[in-house]
């Protein structure tokens, strides 16, 4: 080996960017497998366009995949990049502003000609000088179609599938980077292409090419080696996406309540991936219904809870809009309902594609009348699984839809997962009517928790009708009745108020005798709970208080927060939190940090923004 | 339909509820209710295990009459939320209760698309071409230049027909009532039950208050029986009080004839074909209008198709049979995984 150097790094963040089609989503995933195979913790991003394929080598066709690597806890795919791979002069134009001084750039030199500046608009033949790219950074010119086709050369393959092979070139030149044996990629390879023999030999080939080349380049440059993490807890882990773990959260609690799954859904981008997870799962007894419409996707999933099944849709922010009133009669009914809502860019169809945390007010309030739902949110790719099973618990036992917002960041990204097994989950418990209880009315309820009674058709002796209308609160017939109104709504109002009592309590990450308190919800807390560890590091008291549980809040809510003279709630949307917050917790004056541009906050903002609270 | 058929015998008090029935007196539709529950009860499926399911309207309060397991849900969706129970649930006998604004306006779409699925359920569609509980206004099955509150200078709307859309959207069951006629009725909602896959009859019911007399071409007795013909699978297509009328085809249109008239014997009669997968000459029948041709009652339709819910449940068995994974714990051993 003729290394030059090699570096240490606590953490690494490597970006691969080119043509949607170029394989970039599947280069980082094996690259950020094979790291976390090695002991690094990971968290990926994927940013792609909404186009499935825009025109090549342009702006608009950019897809990206960012892998964030570390020896210790990490919590996000990283703001800036040390190595961005750029397989032509638009992912270059893309992603040039977010690569670290003194990062590193590898490229495609055969994708650099004339003709693909043009297309990038680029005015000069010099792209680095033109986007004013540093002196400081490291270029690693390599031409990855060339020598891809040179090492392909007598496999007999067409010259399309050879150039679809020059992303494993470059996975190559990154193992090599990293000082990352190849084995373990040539397995992922294996699993992927098994059954495609010939196109699996190519793919290693040129993987052990790339990764060669790394070797021979006797560049001045030095590779990188990120230790293992010794913060991880022991255990088995995988890397799952946050839709991919919502999926399996909903059959988790599926097997832990004996209940047969359903989802009603209709396809949306960012969300439709659970839907996919969901349909490939018949061997478990999911059933699936792919509705007409957003509308049916959510009233065939209130059917399906009505026979007795756990009823889900999923969806993002336009369906949830249409998912209004249906929401409304499950509240009306009382009938437990699980609904995903995968936020994303908006008014109207917005940016489709991207992330932010934009249906808080939607979930709470968005519907017709008196109308309380559960409203909770997951805050990691991870983590969706614990929330999508306990939103599937809390709609079962306490008779109730929920709306767990999770979003398009979380929702594609991927995070370390610590495999659970079945029997380590909590029990769910549905309030079900028993034999000897057959007076019971549609209306009859728990009188502690107000929670009301389940009977399933099929079951003699508890026919009942439900419905939207108001019912009368003892014998649950149709009523407009102006006291029983009043109280029906108070009954449904205090039983969601009552599900807090089953809530964890609100902890505070951080420093405890904090001088600022930051707050935050669902997926941004990654990038909080970094920048407030790092202002920490530097001397800092600062803390974090991160809500799951958004209605009912934890019960000791206004307590802690109260505690804090300074408090900042940072949110990817124009103050949505903060104003419920407002109304929900007296003599607390809420400061806001606020985005809103479909991309997640970058920890570097987070502590400008904190800095600058503290002065 | 998968449901027990049990040893009990029921009788139409069985599926009666206890609430008070809250319909305008004279309405259309105390008499589909009167006929249903019949049905339910020569049916032979327990009220327990009968699911009605609707959404908003005046018909659409019949769950709250019918002893079972009712929902009544929002306007348009009962169509999507009976799909929901029957997959979830198919050992359920499930009856979609709607109206021609539920069910073709609000609901259109859900309805197209049950049909097309062939979601094994009931559907009962009563048409009295007009919006009842918010005052009278047109629906989509009005007839074109019609006076209502909402059209005060005529309806400039064309109808919809629903038989139309029904084999539009590949429609493997359509039949047609009319409330006044109770005998037919109780015929066709029992051929409904019995029919595999979504079953849909229009209910041509009166509203007394709306749109009094919207079918009266028909109901009137005395010539009711000269306007009217019941379809009846492999039965000469023979109507009229004296049993001497009868259809024929003229070129690629209908006629009616009189037998024993121009030669013509019953013979000549054509014979009605409700298993015929070709929809040609049953779409002919099922859009018959007066005053030249009669307008037709019974089972127009009634041809065997997988229906959705079974093909969901035959699935999962299938890939249940071949996959290694039927728990939690399996599916998490699948996982590409490691030790940290």
């Amino acid at each position: 080996m003729d290394k030059t150097k090699t570096t240490e790094l606590d953490n690494v963040v490597v970006r691969f960017s080119g043509d949607s089609g170029d394989g970039m989503q599947l280069t980082g995933t094996l690259f950020s497998n094979l790291s976390a195979i090695l002991g690094n913790e990971i968290s990926t991003f994927p940013d792609f366009p909404s186009e499935i394929r825009a025109p090549l080598g342009t702006i608009g066709g950019v897809s990206g995949f960012q892998v964030h690597l570390g020896s210790s806890k990490i919590y996000t795919p990283g703001d800036d990049a040390d190595v961005l791979v750029a397989m032509n002069p638009a992912a270059l134009k893309v992603n040039a502003s977010s690569v670290k001084k003194g990062g590193i750039i590898i490229f495609d030199t055969d994708s650099f000609e004339k003709s693909d500046l043009d297309k990038a608009g680029f005015k000069t033949d010099n792209p680095f000088v033109e986007l004013g790219i540093s002196d400081a950074t490291q270029l690693i010119p390599a031409a990855l179609s060339s020598l891809t086709q040179n090492s392909l050369d007598g496999f007999g393959l067409d010259n399309k599938t050879v150039l679809r092979s020059k992303n494993m070139f470059s996975l190559g030149l990154i193992c090599w980077l990293f000082n990352r044996p190849i084995d373990q990629a040539i397995h992922f390879l294996e699993n992927k292409f098994g059954k495609k023999p010939d196109l699996l030999h190519a793919n290693v080939k040129v993987l052990t090419d790339g990764y060669n080349y790394g070797n021979n380049l006797h560049l001045t440059i030095s590779t990188f080696i990120v230790e293992k993490s010794h913060e991880t807890p022991k255990g088995t882990y995988t890397s799952i996406s946050g839709n991919k773990a919502t999926a399996w959260g909903l059959i988790a609690a599926s097997q832990k309540s004996g209940l047969q799954l359903f989802l009603g859904s209709y396809p949306i981008t960012p969300a439709t991936d659970i839907m996919h997870e969901l349909a490939l799962r018949k061997d478990m007894g999911v059933k699936v219904v792919q509705a007409e419409d957003e509308i049916a996707g959510i009233t065939s999933a209130i059917g399906a809870s009505f026979a007795g099944s756990l009823a889900a849709t999923n969806t993002s922010g336009p369906g949830l809009a249409l998912k209004s009133e249906a929401i409304g009669l499950a509240v009306m009914a009382e009938l437990p309902l699980v609904v995903i809502d995968v936020m994303r860019g908006g008014p109207s169809t917005g940016l489709p594609t991207k992330t932010e945390q934009t249906d808080l007010l939607q979930a709470l309030y968005g519907r017709n009348g008196e109308s309380p739902a559960v409203v909770m949110a997951a805050s990691t790719p991870a983590d969706c699984f614990h929330f999508a099973f306990m939103a599937s618990k809390i709609a079962l036992e306490h008779m109730t839809p929920v709306i767990l917002l999770t979003d398009a960041f979380i929702g594609n990204g991927t995070s370390l997962w610590k495999l659970p097994t079945l029997a380590e989950l909590p029990g769910i418990y549905p309030n079900y009517t028993k034999k000897g209880m057959e007076d019971v009315k549609v209306t009859s309820r728990d009188e502690e928790t107000k929670v009301r009674y389940w009977s399933i058709p099929g079951t003699e002796g508890f026919g009942h009708r439900n419905g939207g209308l108001e019912k009368d609160y003892y014998t649950g017939a149709i009523s407009t009745d102006p006291e029983n109104h009043q109280k029906m709504v108070d009954t449904r109002a205090e039983k969601i108020k009552n599900i807090s009592q089953f809530l964890p309590d609100l902890v505070i990450e951080g420093s405890e005798e904090a001088d600022l308190l930051v707050i935050g919800w669902g997926g941004t807390h990654g990038h909080l709970m970094s920048a407030v560890q790092s202002m920490n590091k530097k001397g800092n008291k600062i803390a974090l208080a991160h809500f799951n549980y958004i209605n009912p809040l934890p019960k000791n809510t206004i307590e802690v927060i109260q505690r804090y003279k300074k408090v900042v709630v940072c949110e990817l949307n124009s103050g949505q939190f903060a104003t419920y917050l407002r109304s929900n917790v007296p003599a607390v004056e809420f400061l806001q940090h606020n985005k809103v541009q479909g991309q997640p906050f970058t920890v570097a903002e987070l502590e400008e923004c904190f800095e600058n609270l503290l002065k | 339909m998968e449901t027990k058929e049990t040893t009990i015998q029921y009788t139409a008090k069985d599926f009666k509820s206890d609430q008070y029935v809250r319909w305008c007196p004279g309405c259309g539709d105390y008499a589909v209710l009167n006929s249903l529950q019949k049905v339910m009860a020569d049916l032979g499926v327990a009220p327990h295990d009968t699911a009605v399911i609707s959404g908003i309207g005046c018909s659409s309060r019949l769950p709250y009459y019918t002893s079972s397991y009712g929902f009544h849900t929002i306007h348009g969706r009962g169509a999507a939320v009976a799909t929901g129970v029957k997959v979830a649930n198919p050992k359920l006998s499930v009856w979609q209760i709607t109206g021609d604004g539920d069910c073709l306006a609000i609901g259109g779409n859900h309805f197209i698309h049950s049909v097309r699925r062939n979601v094994d359920i009931n559907v009962l569609l009563f048409n009295n071409q007009i919006y009842g509980l918010t005052k009278g206004q047109y629906s989509p099955t009005t007839k074109k230049g019609y006076v209502t509150k909402s059209s005060p200078f005529g309806t400039v709307e064309r109808p919809f027909r629903p038989a139309e859309l029904t084999f539009g959207a590949r429609g493997t069951f359509f039949a047609r009532l009319l409330d006044v006629d109770l005998k037919n009725s109780q015929t066709a909602i029992l051929a409904a039950a019995r029919h595999k896959g979504t079953s849909v009859v229009e209910c041509l019911v009166n509203c007394v208050i709306f749109n009094d007399g919207a079918h009266g071409w028909l109901a009137e007795k005395e010539t009711r029986s000269d306007r009217l013909i019941l379809l009846e699978h492999g039965k000469p297509m023979i109507f009229g009080k004296e049993a001497n009328k009868g259809l024929m085809l003229d070129g690629f249109n209908l006629k009616v004839v009189t037998i024993g008239q121009n030669g013509i014997t019953e013979a000549d009669i054509l014979v009605h074909d409700a298993v015929c997968q070709d929809t040609t000459l049953q779409m002919k029948l099922a859009l018959m209008e007066g005053p030249e041709l009669p307008i037709a009652v019974g089972v127009i339709r009634d041809v065997e198709e997988e229906t959705y819910d079974a093909a969901v449940e035959a699935q999962i068995a299938e890939v249940q049979a071949k996959s290694k994974v039927k728990t939690f714990d399996d599916l998490i051993a699948t996982c590409e995984k490691w030790e940290m």
